[in-house]
This record gives structure tokens, C-alpha cells and sequence, in this order.
């Protein structure tokens, strides 16, 4: 019955649009009728077809338009900087960053100007009465130019990314840590490789009480395997992530390492990355402490607690109603204080008592 | 004329006409149905991610109560379908069988001049298959357990497992359904568009005669013919791993407690096929609003179009290059690096086309005298959308660079700009211009105006800051972002977004108030209102079966002589512009 009252409501405004708009559309016209007598009538002279004062009027309009729309984009760019994501926190993620500012720049200067030139045309030849728009069918030199200049550009963009895309996907090496990231809904769980630094079999069929991501026990591998539900990283150090998911595809998003890797059931994907700076290093940082404050103004405004920097695993694939839901904490620190928590953390052998 | 005149009753005048013209009707007014469920979904979640578990009497009045908490806040899995549904009828109900729909049929016989379209029949049945899967997929939205909530992508396990959510069962089902007969409907449909403007293009109609609009409908009705089987076979396999226990695409699943009998499926294979129509279909979507602006903006501008030759083979090239870059959607699916190599290297390639295109439209403002009717408006308007849009493709198409934007905020808007509204203002700007063409009546200018600037204030209001939310490593589809205090400071942002986009959805009711009262009461049209070239304007205002009452008029020359002059620099036919059927003047060069 509401969905009525508000259909009711627009119908309303639909008319009343309508009304408005038809008396705005009549004109007091003085009339010469026979004898020299005038009259007054109202006429609807609202002309179909955009008139003179119309292209007039609608040509400014773009102009205003345009510098509404650098307003718009100068605020983007200048005041929302505090929301954004901090400098990479992992080595690779520093050509990440390279890239990311050249292409910003480069597509920024090309909006600009484009933006400019079409509603800038738009204003200036906005039609005249009289005035001969020019046959200008084609240009062969024109053409060229803008054929060739992005093809140039592109090029180079290309190879700079492919390079840096060969970069981050090169998981090859040894001394690698390697960390096994297990995603379901709704939550993370993960499993270090141990003293060995192999990762036993997983599959979701061995999955029974404790072992809830299905470690395969009978495979030598296995025993030192060390299943977690937190992750701590050494800093400085070369981790390669394998990933697996029990239900449905997830995406373990990692945004301030600049990491990304789908989670798909069935098949074990991989990512990897090195950590730049400890949490405690990253909540030094110019831009995390502007994050943070831009973050605080907030949620002191809302009378919550403050809030303080850490790294974050969410899940960014749409994997089920509680999607927004499902992140676990990253902690990054010295590799002696790794060792030690990662002592502190039973294997698989201590866990299943095998 | 071979065809005796018949009488007509109701069922063969406005059902199941063979008319080009009524069936474009029908689908535009089906598409606009489709349009107004799709965009009051989209307040609806945005208001709840604007204003996260707050109770609105608007989402109470539209969502069933089993859709809401007890405090009449809407429940995260529906939150999901919303946005699942929303994509889905935008992009396939509006704007492919909207806009191409509308626009192929009206304008592909009397552009090229053809008495109707090549088969009658096959084009009304194209009709009332989409009507059949419009139905459905309303039909779908009442389902007790709620309507597909997989996101319009439809990624399996989660649409094939209605443990993993409610709306993957029954909703998924008949979304399936209803896409099975889209598809079957848009296949018909294109088919019909190819055979027609191949075979039935009048006496002297030479392909490089005929106008952008032509050739983006051409080249659009190929693509997907060669892309929809694809989703297809996508749904049909999903079907199968959904009710007969197949593994196409499932394997090694536990979930509610158990392992399920699944195994060697990848999901990644539904995802290549997926995407292998998905990206065409944004230029399924884009290429029809690009050639009715082309038509526009020349005619408008009272010049030629700069460069046609490049616009036809920026069109080919686009066409072409769209086939082999699907795997951008893919980055991070966990599919080899190296074909990540390949596809940025073909997705960077659109840029160069696109480029070639946007700097045509501008150049064809340059020393124009344009005319701001409404359908103009709307064609600047897309031209910057898509360029805006366009630009952060470059980010995006990187596989190096997407791997941190990927899924978030900055997709959404990336995406919504260029190909969202830039296909609805394409599709805005056809329909002010050639609503003349459909009813012999013209729409209201000034509504046009307001509807118009408005809708390009409120569009960029909500986009544009989107990006910055992305940037900041806000994932889409999260039903709200209070769980991380991350986001905290995004909630202005975002408020102010949704506050946009409800001035916008309200504005979109000016046009409807203009489309339908102009109907009966708009002025009636004159036989070429805008001045243009194409033959449309040289049919009868009233329609006709046939178009033209006799012969079907030769053509003389290509649709772009506006302001062409002789060697003294006067109108060589005293207008400003020269119809296709009228021959050269001795003398006169073809252009």
C-alpha cells in the first residue's frame, strides 16, 4: 500500500512538471487587429526546435558546466587525497605505485584537456543565425597525429606494465616463507609450511573436527605444518601465499601490500610479496597517521573509540550474505618476533596427536 | 508496394505487429518498464550503503516484509540481489534490448531504405521473446527465498549452491530461464538486423553511404551473434552442474557441513566463457549509442562528421579487438600470468580507436553552429562520460595496476561512466531525436533541457567522487562498511553520492512526464524537423506500412553534406543541408 502512495507521489510530480512547465510556456502577445485596435491574447510559443536564444542559453550552460566539473574533479583530486590508500607497504608494491602515478598524470592531463575542448566548442559555436558551420570532412594529417600519439603512449604504458606484472606474478625462489591463506564463509584461516617449508596435501574431503581445513595427515609434509587463524608476517622477507577456498570463489585483498588473489574452490592459486615496514613502522607513516586522523575525525564525531592502523585480509569476490563481513588481521613484525609467536603456534603433529 | 493492405484489428496493430516501427515501440516502452525497476533498485541499495541499517519507508514500502529485518532494514543476501538484479535489467533489458532494440528496428529500414525489415515475423518473434524473459525475471523478484543474489556475473559456486545464498535457488533458476530466452530473442534479432541491412539497402545505397548509425547497428548485431551463443552454452552448462549433478564448474566444495559430490570443475571456465560475451556486451551496449550520436552530433553541428572512414573502422576495430580481451575481467582469477601479458596487450589496443573516436566527436564541434536541441545535449554528454569513463579503462586494462583496484569502488565507476551512462544518454539523445519519427509528435524542449542538466549534474555528482572510494580499497557489493574502520571516513562520500543519485532518479520522471504526455499532446512534427539528411525524414510524418507510399526514394550521395558550399562559398542547394536523394549538381564533387 505505501509502494502506491509513493507511485501516487510521483505521478503528482509528474503533472505537476507538466503544469508548470506549459504555463511557462505562454507569452502575452500584443496583437494588431483592423482599425489600429490591439489586442491581448496568451500564446503557447513554445518552440520544438532549439531557437537562436535557446543554443544561446544551453552554450553558456555548458561553459558553467565545465568549470562546475573542474571544480568537481580539483576537489576530488586535491581533498579526498586523505581517504586514500597509503604508499605501498611492500617492496613490490613500489613500481606498483611508479605506475599508478604516471598513468594518474597521464589521464589526468588528458581529461583536462579534452573536457575542456569539447565544452569549450560547445560554448563558442553555439549556433548563430546565418553563420556557415565549415565542411571540414576529414584530415588525413589529423588523424595521423591522434592515431599515432596514444598508440606511442599506450606502447610505452604496455611494456612498463608488463614488466612490472612480471615482476609481482615471479613467485619463483627458495627462501621464500611460504603461507597457506584458507578462505570460506565467512572467515580466513591460514597454515605456515613449518620447518620443512612444504605445505602437506589439503582437501576439503579430510576436513573432520579440528581439522578444519582439511589438512591431509597422512602426508609426511603435514606434520609440521603449523594451522593458524592469525597472520604474522617477518618484514623484509619474501612470503609466497597459496590459496584455497572451501565453499565458493573469494578474493583475498590485501590493499595496503597492493596484493590481490582470487580464492577458488578446487584449485590452489598464489601470490606473493615482501613487507616494508612492521605495523608499528607503518603507523609512523605521513600517510597512515592522515588516513587515521581523517578516520578518528569520525568516529569521534560518532562517540566511537579511536581507531588504530592495521594491516587487513578482506574478502573482495561476493561469496555469500555476509560478505562484507570476513576479514582477519595481518601483523607484520621482526622476523625475531615472527619466530618467536610462530614457536608459541602447535603443528599439526601437536594439534591432531599424530 | 506488394503487400495488399489489410485491415487491422487491435491484436495486429499493437501486439503482434510486423511492423518495424510498432516493434520498436514496444521494446522501447518494455525497456523503460525494465528501466524504472532497475534504477529504484539501485536507490534502494544505495541508501542502505549510504545510510547503513537504517529503516526507510520507501525500502519498506518496496521490498516484502520477509525482505526486511524486524526494524524494517533490508537483509544483507537482499542487499545482494538488489544489486545482482540491477545490473542484470540494466544492462541486458535496458540496454541491449532497449536501446539496440529500439533504435535497429525503428531506424535500420528507413535509414537505408527498406520497406520493413527482412523477416516480419522473426522480428516480432524477437519481440515477444524479450517480453517472455522480462517477465520472468519480474516474475523471479517474488520468489519466496528472493530473486538471483550471485551479482549479475553469476559466478559459480555461489549461484549454483543455494546453501551458499537464499537466492540461488529458485531465483537463479528462472533468472537462468529468462536469460536463456533474452539470449535466443537477442540472437533473432540480430540476425534479422545483418540480413536487412546486407540484402534490402535502396538503389544507390552503397555501404559507404550509409550513416555511422548503420554501421554501429551492423557491426553491433555481429558481435553478438558471435558472443551470446557463448553465454549460452555459459548458463546451459550451469544449468546441468545445477540440476543434474554435472562438474563443469564445481569441485572440492564443503559447505553446510558437508562435502559435496563434485569434483574437476573449475570455476574459472565459467568465467572465461562469462566473459567471453561479457565484454562484448559493453560494446553491444556502447556501439548503438555511439552511432546515434555520430547522426546527432553531425546533424546538430550543421557539419559533417570528422573523418567517417576512421569512425567505420574505429567501429570494426573496436568490434574486433572487444573478442579478445574478456580475459581483463581476469586478472586475478588465478589464470596464468602470461595470458594476463596477452590481454593487457589487446585491452591497452582499444584505447587507440576509442581515442580516434572521442577526437572525431570534438573535432566535429569545432567551427560547427550547433544546435542545442535536447538529443544534442545528451550527445555532449556522452561524448565526456566517455571519455571519463574511458580514461581510467587505462588503469584498469593493466593488468600490473589492477590487481588493487580490481572489484573495488573505482571498477563500479569506471564501468557505470563508460558504458552506463554514456549508453543511457546515447539512448536519451535517439529518443529525442527521433521521437518525431515514432509518434509524429515532438517531445517538450524545455523539459528536455531540465531533464538534461540535471541528470549530467547529478550523473558526475555520483561517479566521479566513486572513484576516490575505490582508490581508497572499498570492494563493491559489501552490504555495509561499518565492520572496518578503515572505511569510517568514506560514509560522507558516500552519502553525498546516494543524495545524487536520488536528485537524478527523480529527474528521470521529467522525461517520463515528457515521453508520454508528448504522445497526445506534443506539437506535431514536421517531415524533417531537425533539417537532416537520412532518408527517415523523407517518410510520411504518419506511419505507414511500407514507409514511403510509392517507390522507395534512390540515393545520391553519402548523409554528411551539411554546409556544403560551391566555389563562392553559397549553399550549393541554398540550404545548409542536402538530403541523400537528391543527385549531385553538375560539377559537384561527391563527398
Amino acid at each position: 500500500m505505501l509502494a502506491l502512495f509513493y507511485f501516487f507521489v510521483a505521478v503528482a510530480f509528474a503533472i505537476g512538471v507538466w503544469q508548470v512547465n506549459k504555463l511557462l510556456t505562454y507569452r502575452v502577445i500584443f496583437k494588431e487587429i483592423k482599425d489600429g485596435k490591439k489586442i491581448i491574447t496568451f500564446e503557447n510559443d513554445d518552440n520544438p526546435v532549439a531557437t537562436e536564444k535557446d543554443n544561446d542559453l544551453q552554450g553558456k550552460l555548458f561553459l558553467i558546466f565545465l568549470i562546475g566539473f573542474y571544480l568537481l574533479m580539483g576537489y576530488c583530486l586535491i581533498f579526498l587525497q586523505d581517504i586514500m590508500l597509503p604508499d605501498s607497504a611492500s617492496v613490490e608494491g613500489e613500481d606498483y605505485d611508479n605506475l599508478y602515478r604516471i598513468s594518474f598524470w597521464l589521464i589526468g592531463i588528458v581529461q583536462f584537456i579534452t573536457q575542456a575542448l569539447l565544452y569549450f566548442f560547445s560554448y563558442k559555436y553555439r549556433g548563430i543565425k546565418g553563420r556557415k558551420a565549415s565542411f571540414f570532412a576529414d584530415s588525413h594529417k589529423l588523424e595521423l597525429i591522434w592515431t599515432t600519439i596514444p598508440t606511442v603512449v599506450l606502447a610505452v604504458l604496455i611494456l612498463y606494465g608488463l614488466s612490472i606484472w612480471n615482476d609481482v606474478t615471479d613467485l619463483e625462489g627458495d627462501d621464500a616463507i611460504l603461507v597457506e591463506v584458507y578462505a570460506k564463509q565467512f572467515a580466513w584461516e591460514a597454515r605456515y609450511a613449518g620447518r620443512d617449508n612444504e605445505l602437506g596435501r589439503g582437501n576439503v574431503r579430510n576436513i573432520e573436527g579440528a581439522n578444519s581445513i582439511g589438512i591431509d595427515l597422512t602426508d609426511a609434509k603435514s606434520a609440521d605444518d603449523i594451522p593458524v587463524r592469525e597472520l604474522h608476517l617477518p618484514v623484509g622477507k619474501k612470503v609466497v601465499f597459496k590459496f584455497r577456498s572451501q565453499d565458493v570463489l573469494h578474493s583475498a585483498y590485501m590493499p595496503h601490500f597492493r596484493a590481490q588473489m582470487n580464492c577458488v574452490p578446487g584449485m590452489i592459486t598464489e601470490f606473493g610479496f615482501t613487507p616494508k615496514f612492521t605495523t608499528e613502522e607503518m603507523r609512523q607513516q605521513k600517510d597512515v597517521i592522515r588516513k587515521v586522523a581523517s578516520v578518528n575525525a569520525v568516529r569521534t564525531a560518532n562517540g566511537e573509540e579511536p581507531y588504530e592502523f592495521d594491516y587487513l585480509l578482506l574478502c573482495n569476490k561476493i561469496c555469500g550474505p555476509s560478505h562484507y563481513n570476513m576479514q582477519m588481521k595481518i601483523i607484520v613484525e621482526s622476523e625475531k618476533d615472527y619466530l618467536i609467536w610462530l614457536n608459541q603456534q602447535k603443528t599439526a603433529k601437536e594439534l591432531f596427536k599424530l | 508496394m506488394s503487400e495488399h493492405h489489410h485491415k487491422e484489428t487491435f491484436v495486429t496493430k499493437y501486439l503482434f505487429s510486423f511492423d518495424h516501427k510498432m516493434i520498436s515501440k514496444q521494446f522501447l516502452v518494455t525497456g523503460m518498464i525494465m528501466g524504472v525497476i532497475g534504477v529504484l533498485m539501485s536507490l534502494l541499495f544505495r541508501l542502505q550503503i549510504a545510510w547503513p541499517e537504517q529503516s526507510f519507508s520507501i525500502i519498506e514500502a518496496f521490498l516484502p516484509e520477509r525482505f526486511q529485518s524486524e526494524t524494517g532494514v533490508m537483509k544483507p543476501d537482499i542487499y545482494l540481489a538488489l544489486v545482482t538484479i540491477h545490473g542484470t535489467i540494466m544492462v541486458f533489458f535496458v540496454l541491449t534490448a532497449g536501446l539496440s532494440g529500439t533504435f535497429s528496428n525503428l531506424l535500420i529500414p528507413l535509414q537505408i531504405g527498406a520497406r520493413d525489415m527482412a523477416s516480419g515475423f522473426m522480428n516480432c518473434l524477437s519481440y515477444w521473446l524479450f517480453f517472455i524473459s522480462s517477465v520472468i525475471m519480474v516474475v523471479s523478484l517474488f520468489v519466496q527465498a528472493g530473486p538471483a543474489s550471485a551479482g549479475w556475473t553469476i559466478y559459480p559456486p555461489l549461484s549454483a549452491l543455494p546453501q551458499a545464498i537464499p537466492g540461488s535457488g529458485a531465483g537463479m533458476t528462472l533468472w537462468l530461464v529468462s536469460m536463456a530466452i533474452f539470449i535466443a530473442s537477442s540472437l533473432i534479432g540480430s540476425l534479422n538486423y545483418i540480413v536487412t541491412i546486407l540484402n534490402l539497402r535502396t538503389k544507390g545505397m552503397k555501404m559507404t553511404r550509409l550513416p555511422l548509425t548503420m554501421w554501429a547497428f551492423f557491426i553491433t548485431a555481429i558481435i553478438g551473434v558471435v558472443s551470446f551463443p557463448v553465454l549460452f552454452s555459459a548458463a546451459l552448462l550451469l544449468i546441468f552442474d545445477r540440476s543434474f549433478g554435472t562438474s563443469f564448474y564445481l569441485s572440492d566444495i564443503f559447505i553446510g557441513g558437508e562435502v559435496l559430490n563434485y569434483q574437476g570443475g573449475s570455476p574459472v571456465l565459467f568465467e572465461h566463457l562469462f566473459w567471453f560475451l561479457g565484454h562484448p556486451e559493453v560494446y553491444i551496449v556502447l556501439l548503438p549509442a555511439l552511432g546515434l550520436t555520430s547522426e546527432i552530433i553531425s546533424t546538430n553541428s550543421r557539419k559533417p562528421i570528422f573523418g567517417y572512414r576512421a569512425m567505420i573502422g574505429s567501429i570494426m576495430a573496436i568490434a574486433f579487438l572487444s573478442t579478445i580481451v574478456w580475459g581483463h575481467h581476469m586478472f586475478i582469477s588465478g589464470m596464468n600470468p602470461f595470458l594476463g601479458s596477452v590481454f593487457t596487450f589487446t585491452t591497452l589496443l582499444i584505447a587507440i580507436p576509442s581515442a580516434v573516436k572521442a577526437f572525431n566527436y570534438i573535432t566535429t564541434l569545432w567551427k560547427g553552429n550547433l544546435q542545442f536541441n535536447p538529443a544534442m545535449l545528451f550527445s555532449i554528454g556522452l561524448v565526456s562520460t566517455f571519455i571519463t569513463g574511458g580514461l581510467t579503462g587505462i588503469v584498469l586494462g593493466d593488468s600490473a595496476l589492477d590487481i588493487n583496484v580490481h572489484d573495488t569502488y573505482f571498477v563500479v565507476a569506471h564501468f557505470h561512466l563508460v558504458m552506463g551512462v554514456s549508453a543511457i544518454y546515447g539512448m536519451y539523445a535517439g529518443i529525442y531525436h527521433w521521437f518525431p519519427k515514432m509518434y509524429g509528435r515532438m517531445m517538450n524542449k524545455t523539459l528536455g533541457y531540465v531533464h538534461f542538466w540535471i541528470t549530467a549534474i547529478a550523473a558526475y555528482g555520483v561517479f566521479f567522487p566513486m572513484h576516490f572510494i575505490g582508490l581508497a580499497g572499498l570492494p563493491r557489493r559489501y552490504y555495509t562498511n561499518t565492520n572496518f574502520p578503515l572505511f569510517d571516513d568514506l560514509a560522507n562520500v558516500n552519502q553525498v553520492m546516494t543524495i545524487f543519485a536520488i536528485i537524478g532518479g527523480i529527474a528521470q520522471i521529467v522525461f517520463l512526464v515528457n515521453y508520454f504526455m508528448s504522445i497526445y499532446k506534443g506539437k506535431v512534427a514536421t517531415q524533417n524537423p531537425w533539417r537532416s539528411n537520412t532518408l527517415e525524414w523523407t517518410t510520411p510524418v504518419e506511419h505507414i506500412h511500407g514507409n514511403w507510399p510509392g517507390e522507395i526514394p534512390e540515393v545520391h550521395r553519402w548523409p554528411y553534406d551539411y554546409s556544403k558550399v560551391d566555389e563562392n562559398g553559397e549553399y550549393i542547394f541554398g540550404e545548409d543541408y542536402i538530403m541523400q536523394t537528391v543527385p549531385l549538381k553538375a560539377g559537384e564533387q561527391e563527398s
